[in-house]
């Protein structure tokens, strides 16, 4: 039986990068403030945020692009604050894919071995090894503007990898791609990553696909990491409204905690309506505000009542979003709160007989949302 | 379909009418002078076509034509030389004008973004005022009581006023002067549009600025290089103005040859002939140019 791969969970664990309090700013702007994290040896590493939140900027800093105004970056315990990015054992794949345009696949990709002075034969070599992982040895005399989008994706990944990095960084590599063949090459990537070992960063925007690669996910928000989590746990178990608004579907209810025993508590959300059952481990102390954070997929809708359920709410459906696979009612009760409320459409979604402006019940069990306390 | 109205043949007829009334024409006259002898009349070179004796005369015409003035050119060492001294000195100024232009480009294309525009504007500024007076200017400035040699007795530098007047080295700074921005503005504009992320990339597989700048920057401004390299060639070859004014006795140069030929000597045919080898060494430059041209726009 082998372990699961979770080498963040082990305190022994020498960490492959180490961030201690990095601080950068650009004039009075803080684009990342007294940030620490560290990232393990073989981990697909994601960094994922909305825009202006301090990914790039942290990636450009692992990159050798940017100096920390404070703190350290450590690599194998080394600090990497004075060496310059061509010094680093790290690279990176480039937003735009930065190929050269005046030189062919072979020679961007064979452009930092020959810098580093190693001998043709070998470069040839690993060029040669390189092009057929990623599928590009029929292409390796033409120039990037004579390749596709996800061929010219390609490249820049090789152009990196040949290098044998211990680190490589993504900045958004598959923003450029269309839809389908972006998930193509995530799972692409993951193979790759898996055959060579390097760790991988990447920094995205698209919580879907950091959710898909990657081992562990750092959620960042004006500078700061938010959570840091593997995907499950991070959909699971936000700590925050911002987590689990920013992963994800999710309806956020605002109540007041009125009674709280060990295991769970009673959440006043909403008036003429019973408290909400929740079910946590961490109980906040009565007369506190709280949220619950309920995924869609974990309410239920139904015409009638149903016996037994832990929390049920009457409401009108006001919105269905037809997926195919899934369909989402948006149902708003009577206080005008609206909650989501997902049903897989395993049979016909026309079979369900549920419509706009019928009159519905959601449910949900006690142990389905997450009680949160910020 | 290959149909076009009656407005669209008028419409590509009319360059076409322009190059043949402008250019072909005044060119077969030139040609036409260069195969004549020199005479003593109005104008002064024989044959001349008269078409009062009909046939006859016209035979008569095209049998009194002759190469004689190219081999004259061939036999005399001077125009030789003043051929290949104009392409020497063409090609040393273009070079000057390459390594101060491309500095120039570079610092331009590197400055804040909002600055850009201003600089532009200072570069393509002094065509503001004529050529021909800012070559003038040269003349106060280079002459050996001028400013350049005020300015260096004054700090010290020299103790005697330096000749710099009347020399090729006033002609080479005339040139690389007035070309200059024929240089900057190509560069610029390839160099405008590189993505600066290259540099970083070269950065990051292991180069030195230094290697990044000639393994990246200086062949993707290549074309840049190219065209800037040409519009100061070609012109510089021919150049008359510069040679004339700032250049001694000893600056020879086909254009001012050319000059005395003609109005000096009065040898329309043997100036004529001048001409015609001239268009015909410039030709070759400018093809070459043109299929830069064509290249760049089938590949960009």
């Amino acid at each position: 039986m082998t372990l699961p791969f979770a080498p963040w969970a082990d305190p022994a664990a020498e960490p492959l990068i180490d961030l201690r309090n990095v601080t950068k700013r650009f004039g009075a702007f803080e684009a990342v403030r007294d940030l620490s994290l560290t990232i393990h040896e073989r981990e697909f590493f994601a960094i994922l945020g909305p825009s202006g939140c301090g990914k790039t900027t942290l990636m450009r800093m692992l990159a050798g692009f940017e100096t920390p105004n404070e703190g350290q970056i450590l690599l194998d315990g080394q600090d990497l604050t004075p060496i310059p990015p061509a010094k680093r054992p790290v690279n990176m794949m480039f937003q735009s894919y930065a190929l050269f345009p005046h030189l062919t696949v072979e020679k961007n990709i064979a452009f930092g071995l020959k810098r580093e002075g190693i001998p043709k034969d070998e470069i040839a070599d690993r060029v040669t090894d390189i092009m057929r992982l990623v599928q590009l040895t029929d292409f390796a005399r033409r120039k990037p503007d004579q390749l596709s989008g996800g061929q010219r994706q390609r490249v820049a990944l090789a152009r990196a990898l040949v290098k044998r990095p211990k680190l490589l960084l993504l900045d958004e590599p598959l923003g450029a791609l269309d839809k389908k063949l972006r998930q193509e090459t995530q799972f692409e990537l993951m193979n790759i990553q898996e055959t060579l070992g390097t760790t991988f960063v990447i920094v995205t925007h698209d919580q879907e696909e950091a959710m898909t690669v990657s081992s562990r996910i750092a959620v960042m928000r004006a500078g700061e990491l938010a959570q840091v989590a593997t995907p499950t746990d991070l959909y699971e178990r936000p700590e925050t409204r911002f987590v689990a608004d920013f992963i994800g579907e999710v309806t956020v209810l605002e109540g007041r905690v009125t009674t709280a025993s060990r295991g769970g508590v009673g959440l006043a959300a909403m008036e003429d309506a019973p408290d909400l059952r929740v079910m946590t481990e961490d109980t906040p102390p009565a007369g506190t505000t709280a949220w619950l954070a309920l995924r869609p997929e974990k309410v239920s809708i139904s015409a009638a009542r149903p016996d037994g359920a832990d929390n049920a709410l009457s409401g009108k459906v006001l919105d269905i979003a037809y997926l195919g696979n899934i369909s989402t009612y948006h149902v708003e009760l009577a206080n005008g709160t609206i909650i989501k409320a997902q049903e897989s459409n395993r049979q016909r979604a026309d079979r369900r007989g549920i419509t706009w402006e019928d009159t519905v019940w959601v449910t949900w069990e006690e142990d389905a949302g997450v009680l949160l306390r910020a | 379909m290959n149909t076009r109205t009656p407005g669209q043949r008028l419409l590509i007829a009319l360059p076409y009418l322009w190059l043949l009334v402008l250019f072909l024409a005044p060119f077969l006259i030139v040609l036409k002078i260069s195969l004549s002898d020199l005479a003593v009349s109005r104008p002064p070179y024989t044959p001349q076509i008269d078409l009062s004796e009909g046939w006859a005369g016209l035979k008569d015409f095209f049998a009194n034509l002759d190469f004689e003035n190219y081999i004259f050119l061939a036999e005399d060492s001077l125009y030789i030389n003043a051929y290949l001294s104009s392409l020497k000195i063409a090609a040393v100024s273009t070079f000057i004008t390459l390594l101060i232009g491309y500095a120039i480009a570079y610092a331009l294309a590197r400055a804040p973004r909002r600055w850009r525009p201003t600089l532009v504007m200072l570069v393509i500024l002094p065509f503001w005022t004529s050529f021909l007076i800012r070559v003038y200017a040269w003349i106060g400035i280079l002459k050996t009581e001028g400013l350049l040699n005020q300015a260096l007795l004054s700090i010290g530098l020299i103790a005697e006023p330096l000749q710099i007047m009347n020399t090729t080295t006033a002609v080479y700074i005339g040139i690389v002067y007035s070309y200059l921005p024929f240089m900057i503005l190509p560069i610029y504009a390839t160099l405008e549009k590189m993505d600066e992320s290259l540099l970083e990339a070269a950065a990051d597989l292991g180069s030195s600025r230094f290697a990044a700048f000639f393994l990246v920057t200086l062949p993707l401004s290549l074309p840049g290089i190219i065209a800037g390299c040409f519009l100061v060639f070609i012109p510089a070859i021919g150049e008359f103005v510069i040679p004339d004014l700032l250049g001694g006795s000893d600056t020879l140069m086909i254009g001012k040859t050319l000059w005395v030929e003609f109005f000096n000597n009065r040898d329309w045919p043997l100036a004529s002939a001048v001409a015609t080898l001239l268009l015909l060494l410039l030709i070759v430059p400018i093809v070459l140019f043109q299929r830069q041209q064509m290249k760049q726009e089938i590949g960009g």
